[in-house]
């Protein structure tokens, strides 16, 4: 689950990380008492809001409005903006960068600081980054964020300030399940006061049901996507026009890639799981023929399943959605010959192997079957 | 000699009870594993499949032995289970269980490790030796005993690999889903150690995917230790970056994780790397 900035801010508040005040406006309109003079920010789940102009600054109320309504339904890299924050201008002496990640190879939180904030932290130089492991078990304790300080060369008051954030963000990393709590930059302002200019966030989805109130936050998701999520079916709409289904979450990578080798592309990416359930193959399959597929590659590999009562589910979804996409169809699993008698019936393509059943959904897409 | 697994190992089922961990005992009892306990709170003295049934792990190391354990409880309660079992003194602990939190697995994986117990999974389909025991989901059929280790980051793409292997005679020692989460408790290149060290294993079979550096880790560690022929598949090659694959752990984040990269470091490191999964057996017949 990903976080709007001004939704981070808050949570990065709850828990005493400083941050500027601001207020959110869905509509010019909505401006009424903005902290001026302020910066106007694009509120869209992507970085490189700033490059792309949506971010500016604003001395008056008129000013804001203005320049609101240039931003908002601004098209970000695809993402279209449909809030704005507007927040207290800082006077930055100085910028720097605090992050805490999972490193999956350590199997470890990791602490990432940099004097050198502001910009993408993959631009940083190595030497200019402090990086360090925290173990889980024990926590973070004084001497990292003592090291961590020193490392960034700053004055003790200031020192002090960014510990004490580098604190309060472990905490909030391990009690929000969060992948990533990013400060980036984290402003050192003239007055010589520490706080978090920008605030990503971004918390597990397997732990929502610990954090139900984040559930209903809007993610980077197409409509299908959502309507995919709300029915607890992993679905991704990718860039091509063959609709691709497949059991099991690598099988449905290998699937795409073989596709791709025998000369087609991918549209969708769903893995349909352990399910042999025709109700659920037929809902995953509704999804499937929703994003308008020229033609649907099933690819199961079942010890397990029943492939008989997948080709009903198929053949159920096909007539509720008086749906006439050609399905080809691969489907290995215990009564095996039935499915594709199935499959025949409703004059579907089966398959033996995905390589074939892969060419063949090339074959049927330019209208050689 | 296999890995991690043998006809030896006396398994407790935790969540044995559950309609999962109840199926898959039967197919493990069937396959020839020693299932000598299940655990579920509250149904102690009740049986499954002909199995006893405990309140809690204790009691199955202290009245039957068990030193291996597999989870199917929830995700929400797998911390616990895994923990238990860890206390139990349980050495292997085969996690089942998907979608589990990762900051759940960030605590009992280093825990697993203060205590000297092997973590395979989460989000995996378990531990096969072929005509000794299987601790896993994974259909039974498809596998033969053989010579060949298979360590994989999926489940069906794995059956699917393994049965073509089977297909073209070659048999398994033992074959470890990993699992397909960011964090996991034996990785590959860890699994690649055990089977490197295994007298029955003499080739092994690497199937990964996009994300994480798990893959490039492997392919250094194989060239710089490793004498068995490895051969490779790699999913994902045209996955876009960003999204999640199914996998809570199959996801290109800027420039790491993606396919391209896994395969070129296996190339460096002298493993070939399959185009299709079935052209595994192919490779291994160059071996």
């Amino acid at each position: 689950m990903k976080f709007l900035e001004y939704k981070a801010k808050a949570i990065f508040a709850k828990y005493g990380i400083p941050v500027p005040r601001g207020v959110v406006a869905a509509r010019p309109e909505e401006i009424h008492d903005p902290p001026l003079p302020c910066m106007v920010k694009a509120q869209v789940l992507v970085g490189g809001r700033g490059k792309a102009g949506g971010i500016k600054p604003a001395a008056t109320i008129e000013e804001a409005h203005a320049i609101a309504s240039q931003i908002l339904g601004m098209d970000i890299k695809g993402y279209k903006v449909k809030t704005v924050y507007l927040e207290q201008r800082l006077d930055i002496e100085k910028e720097l960068y605090l992050s805490f990640t999972i490193d999956r190879s350590a199997r470890e939180p990791l602490l990432i600081a940099s004097a050198m904030g502001g910009m993408e932290i993959e631009t940083v130089p190595h030497d200019q980054l402090f990086m360090q492991h925290i173990p889980t078990l024990i926590g973070i304790q004084p001497y990292v964020l003592r090291s961590m300080t020193k490392r960034l060369g700053l004055a003790d008051h200031l020192g002090e300030q960014v510990e004490d954030i580098a604190r309060k963000a472990y905490a909030l990393f391990r009690k929000e399940d969060a992948e990533l709590v990013e400060i980036n930059p984290l402003v050192v302002t003239k007055g010589g006061k520490v706080i978090a200019g920008d605030a990503k966030l971004v918390v597990d989805d397997n732990a929502e049901y610990r954090h139900l109130e984040y559930a209903k936050l809007d993610q980077d998701r197409t409509a299908l996507e959502e309507e995919a999520h709300e029915k607890g079916i992993t679905f991704i709409q990718l860039d091509g026009d063959i609709g691709v289904i497949a059991n099991g979450a690598g099988l449905t990578m290998a699937t795409l890639d073989v596709l791709n080798l025998k000369g087609g592309k991918g549209g969708t990416f769903l893995d349909l799981g352990g399910t042999d359930d025709p109700d659920k193959v037929a809902q995953a399959f509704e999804l499937l023929i929703k994003a308008k597929p020229s033609v649907i590659l099933l690819n199961i590999f079942g010890g397990i399943t029943k492939a008989d009562t997948v080709a009903l589910g198929v053949k159920k979804a096909l007539e509720v959605m008086h749906a006439d996409v050609p399905v080809v169809a691969r489907i290995k699993g215990v009564n095996e010959d039935a499915a594709k008698q199935i499959l025949r019936d409703i004059g579907m393509h089966p398959a033996e192997t995905m390589e074939e059943a892969a060419e063949l959904a090339v074959q049927v897409k330019r209208g050689g079957v | 000699m296999a890995v991690l697994l043998t006809k030896h190992s006396r398994v407790v089922v935790q969540g044995i009870t559950g309609h999962q961990g109840q199926f898959h005992t039967r197919a493990m009892l069937d396959f020839g594993t020693k299932v000598v306990a299940g655990s579920s709170p509250g149904k102690g003295g009740s049986k499954v499949e002909g199995v006893p049934v405990f309140d809690s792990v204790q009691q199955a190391v202290d009245k039957k032995r068990a030193n291996a354990s597999i989870i199917f409880v929830p995700a929400p309660y797998t911390k616990d289970a895994a923990i238990e079992a860890m206390e139990a003194g349980l050495k292997l602990v085969v996690i089942i269980t998907e979608r589990i939190p990762f900051h759940d697995t960030l605590e009992f994986i280093p825990y697993a490790r203060t205590k000297g117990a092997v973590v395979i999974g989460p989000n995996c389909p378990g531990i096969i030796t072929p005509a000794e025991a299987k601790m896993g989901i994974m259909p039974s059929h498809i596998f033969k005993p053989g010579d060949c280790g298979v360590i994989s980051r999926s489940g069906t793409l794995t059956y699917e690999i393994v049965n073509a292997m089977t297909q073209g005679g070659f048999g398994q020692s033992t074959c470890v889903g990993i699992g397909g989460d960011p964090i996991i408790g034996t990785n590959t290149l860890e699994a690649l150690e055990l089977f490197q060290a295994d007298r029955k294993t003499k080739r092994i079979v690497v199937v990964g995917e996009i994300g994480g550096t798990a893959e490039e880790e492997a392919a250094a560690y194989i060239h710089k230790n490793v004498t068995k022929p490895v051969v490779a598949y790699v999913a994902g090659r045209t996955a876009p970056p960003g999204k999640r694959m199914g996998h809570a752990g199959a996801i290109i984040q800027g420039n790491m994780g993606t396919a391209e990269s896994k395969v070129k470091a296996f190339n460096d490191a002298g493993v070939p790397v399959a185009e299709y999964p079935v052209d595994i057996a192919k490779l291994l017949g160059q071996t």
